[in-house]
């Protein structure tokens, strides 16, 4: 049972469980999909990547954020079967540069486990597929250098 | 003749008509004397050019004459019109003609002086060119000669440096390594593009090469000399054929390696341009030439083309945001501070919690999950060196520590470092952040006082009130804001470990007065209370003194409180030092620096953080000192350095912890005198920050949300991100009513902030509920949408 007090200015409800049960009546303004000014997830409206989306961290960003960029925008834009297969170069140079940079790159157990770090960093990401190349990395990796550097945003 | 005739047929009438008054005046005389009307007739023949008498005649001549003078003028008049247009165009052309011709002369003569003075001088002037693609003329401007020598480049046409010249096409950026000149000239740096050229501005600039015509963004200024030295980024658009010719001229004329710019000591040198020259034969690498080459790299660039001054979160944010959108950016920020660019919420919040002894070395901190992580936004293998800024390949973001911006020239484009040094810069972006504010009857209360007072900002105030709360008896903290209460609980918690007096003093009635309504701040108070702090409240500190080695604290009402050590959390002093030098306008009501809802202060200068006061398109004018704010406009202001045009949109949220148990999230306008309404439920052992952080694996509660917006669909408002409830702690106790809610604020009807008390992952629904601006009606069901009976 729900009362309400008021305190001066202020009003002050409580609520229950049961309260709160029926759908909100809250008319909220519909959300326009185009809207240039708002900030989108991972991918833009036009289908591009946002490299500078927070859930990337500061992959795009960082010493080896070339080589990052061009792996997962191949992977993006791959058409192939096995999504991504024409992209194993590129995924290399990443790897290659992120071992240089331990610190920052921090590498887990499994080997690929920085390079699907990269393409999974966006965990929310409904859409994010699986690279048939690289492993599931456990989310552990995923979190460490997402949060060191997501921490940020 | 024919004029004749036909101004004869039109005055005829006139003619006869005095003619015919003559006639017959005439006619009466002779009929008197004479009877012969057969001779007299009416009518006189117009041809008859003696119509009548002599004035007839000469008043014909007259007017005969005057009109075929006129019309003989106008004749020639438009006849003669084309010929005179044509003749002075033709006019016009030759002057252009004459003026391009002698600017090439005068260059080579002056060269000639100039490859003179440079032999002679062991020091050398810098000559360097700057080509300024200007319509048709070529506008050539030299380095002036160190004040020491060189008395004769000093002249007022530029003498140029032809080997400066950037080719007009490519950039290969790679130059040899700027020698460094022991002789560094004192700063001058150049103002980049546009201006006449400062005559006497020394400017030893080794020519930048630019990568030409087109990005200004990706300019790649050439290494510098010497930190004065700053290069011109504005070369940039040099004519290529005005480049050339000149060029060529000079080249050919010149002949010896040296003329070019060469300065002695700074020889950086751009053997790039001098190859890409069309003639460039002759030119050999000028800078190889005389003088002593030091290989050693520049301490920093003498042009940055993303300059950030501040190295706060804000900058750092921006960095990131520059690098993610600009591929190849050269990013410098220059900070006062000794620190890379780190977190501050740590220092008053997790840094306090974390039992490791050398946490204060390490700066890590062990979230409650057992992850751990560095203050550090990255760690220094992130960042590249300033000295390898202009020239490492793909670009990247270097740090200049221990350094001030003490004065911004906004026309000319650069700053002026304490040490003196100039840098110059395409886009600037200010995040200078602000200083502590302290009590005046602190500051007047003596050595004594002030040497155990802590304004607490920085690592280094971390670490002393660390030292201080372990080896001291009593810490009073003055301040009852979000800092204070903070550090209050902080300090509370160690209290029974390290035997410490915790208190805690503000004019406000209860912790957070300013931001809780009245209810809930002394809710809050209540709780601060249990961590072990003693709070004074309705305190105004009247004086403070040393004696009895105790610092003593003396109220308006007459308390006396007597403590070791004083931490001030009493606000913050926005940093806008440089608004008087680069002519920007600071906020009267705010403070800070007064940005457009863009966060542009000016053209290519941009401020984020708390010290700008920027235009909240939902929520009006306001200044934020908030980290997540820092975040999302130091975002927001990168996005706009690299041309994205957007205004501040993505509301920023703030949270703080009062201990383990108590926390809130915030977001909007959250000012305790606006009307409230707040929607509470019971709070459960699963509602408290420690379980948020466990179940969602960050520590810090704006990366939980941040992760969770990238996922968020946009406008599923109703599916509220519900995090998988964890394993049931032990109950809490019962007695606090108010456990979990949603507070609203409201200003005319409109909601323009909400705190989620103890509800955490919602903050995306209260975002929309504030971007919507809506008068809602009835605010449960709008507190309906935050599932607050749910995790």
């Amino acid at each position: 049972m729900s009362y309400c007090k008021q305190e001066g200015k202020d009003r002050i409800i409580f609520v229950t469980k049961e309260d709160h049960e029926a759908p909100s009546n809250a008319e909220l303004v519909e959300d326009d999909p185009n809207d240039p000014y708002e900030d989108h997830g991972l991918i833009l409206p036009n289908g591009d990547i946002n490299w500078n989306c927070p859930c990337l961290g500061g992959m795009a960003s960082g010493p080896c954020g070339q080589q990052f960029k061009e792996a997962f925008s191949c992977f993006h834009y791959s058409t192939e079967e096995v999504k991504g297969s024409e992209c194993i170069e590129h995924f290399r140079n990443m790897q290659e540069c992120m071992q240089k940079y331990p610190e920052l790159y921090p590498q887990e157990d499994e080997s690929d486990g920085a390079t699907s770090g990269g393409a999974d960093t966006a965990p929310a990401e409904p859409t994010g597929t699986d690279e048939a190349s690289a492993p599931t990395s456990p989310t552990g990796d995923v979190t460490t250098t997402g949060t060191e550097s997501a921490a940020a945003s | 003749m024919f004029n004749c005739r036909t101004a004869w047929n039109k005055l005829a009438p006139l003619a006869r008509a005095s003619s015919t008054v003559c006639r017959q005046s005439g006619k009466r005389e002779v009929s008197r004397h004479v009877r012969r009307p057969l001779f007299a007739r009416r009518a006189q023949m117009s041809s008859r050019a003696t119509g009548g008498g002599g004035e007839d005649k000469f008043y014909v001549l007259l007017v005969g004459a005057a009109c075929a003078a006129g019309g003989v003028y106008v004749y020639y008049t438009v006849s003669g019109d084309k010929a005179r247009y044509d003749e002075r165009l033709a006019q016009i052309s030759r002057r252009q003609h004459r003026q391009a011709e002698p600017s090439p002369a005068p260059t080579q003569a002056q060269q000639e002086v100039a490859a003179d003075t440079a032999l002679e001088s062991t020091k050398e002037p810098t000559a360097v060119a700057v080509l300024e693609h200007r319509g048709t003329e070529p506008n050539q401007e030299v380095p002036e000669a160190e004040p020491s020598q060189e008395a004769p480049v000093s002249e007022p046409p530029p003498t140029e440096a032809p080997v400066s010249e950037p080719p007009p096409t490519e950039a290969p950026v790679s130059e040899p390594p700027p020698t460094e000149a022991p002789v560094s000239e004192p700063p001058p740096t150049e103002a980049p593009v546009s201006d006449p050229p400062p005559t006497e501005a020394p400017v030893s600039e080794p020519p930048p090469t630019e990568a030409p015509a087109p990005e200004p963004s990706i300019t790649e200024p050439t290494v510098e000399g010497d930190s004065p030295k700053a290069s011109e980024a504005v070369l940039k658009m040099p004519s290529p054929e005005a480049a050339e010719p000149a060029a060529a001229e000079v080249l050919t004329s010149a002949g010896r390696p040296e003329d070019v710019q060469l300065t002695e000591g700074t020889g950086v040198v751009s053997a790039g341009p001098s190859s890409l020259l069309g003639e460039s034969a002759s030119e050999p690498a000028p800078v190889s030439a005389p003088g002593p080459v030091d290989p050693a790299l520049p301490e920093f660039p003498g042009h940055a083309p993303y300059l950030l001054i501040g190295g706060g979160t804000a900058s750092f944010a921006a960095a990131r945001s520059i690098r993610a959108r600009d591929p190849g950016a050269r990013v410098l920020i220059v900070t006062e501070e000794a620190d890379l660019p780190y977190m501050r919420p740590p220092l008053s919040k997790e840094l306090w919690f974390s039992d490791d002894p050398s946490v204060t070395e390490t700066l890590r901190f062990k979230q409650w999950n057992g992850k751990e992580r560095s203050i550090y936004f990255q760690p220094p293998s992130f960042y590249v060196s300033p000295s390898t800024l202009e020239t490492v390949e793909n670009g990247g973001v270097a740090v200049l520590t221990n350094r001030k911006v003490v004065h911004m020239d906004v026309r000319g484009s650069r700053v002026k470092l304490s040490d003196g040094a100039e840098i110059s810069y395409d886009k600037c972006l200010i995040a200078t952040g602000g200083v502590p504010r302290n009590l005046q009857v602190i500051e007047r209360a003596g050595e004594e006082v002030k040497r155990r007072t802590t304004l607490f900002r920085k690592i280094e105030d971390f670490r002393a009130l660390e030292k201080a709360s372990r080896e001291l008896k009593s810490v009073t903290v003055i301040g009852g804001g979000f800092l204070g209460s903070e550090l209050a609980c902080a300090l509370g918690r160690r209290s029974t470990d390290l035997g410490l007096e915790v208190v805690q003093m503000f004019p406000e009635k209860g912790n957070m007065g300013k931001v809780l309504p009245e209810y809930l701040s002394n809710w809050t108070t209540e709780k601060v209370k249990k961590e072990g702090v003693t709070v004074l409240t309705d305190a105004v500190v009247k004086r403070v003194s040393f004696e009895d080695d105790k610092v003593q604290i003396k109220l308006k009402d007459g308390r006396v409180v007597k403590t070791d050590h004083i931490v001030a959390a009493v606000g913050l002093e926005p940093n806008v030092a440089l608004a008087r030098s680069a002519g920007l306008e600071v906020d009267s009501d705010f403070g800070g620096y007064r940005v457009n809802a863009e966060l542009q202060a000016r053209s290519n200068i941009w401020v984020a953080g708390d010290a700008a006061c920027f235009y909240d398109i939902k929520l009006g004018r306001r200044r934020v000192e908030h980290h997540d704010h820092a975040v999302v406009s130091g975002r927001l202001a990168g996005e706009n350095m690299t041309g994205a045009h957007k205004p501040y949109w993505h509301q920023s949220m703030f949270w703080s912890d009062l201990g383990p148990d108590v926390g809130y999230e915030a977001i909007g306008i959250v000012d305790s005198s606006l009307p409230t309404v707040g929607v509470f439920t019971k709070a459960t052992a699963k509602d408290t920050p420690r379980a948020v952080t466990e179940l969602s694996g960050t520590g810090i509660r704006s990366e939980s949300e941040t992760e969770a917006v990238a996922g968020v669909v946009a406008g599923a408002v109703a599916g509220a991100v519900s995090v998988s409830a964890g394993a049931p702690a032990p109950p809490t106790q019962q007695e606090e009513n108010y456990g979990k809610g949603v507070i609203f604020y409201l200003r005319d009807k409109v909601v323009v902030g909400i705190v989620l008390w103890n509800v955490f992952n919602r903050m995306p629904i209260a975002r929309k509920i504030i971007k919507d601006g809506e008068e809602h009606v009835d605010l449960n069901e709008v507190a309906k949408l935050f599932n607050i009976h749910e995790d």
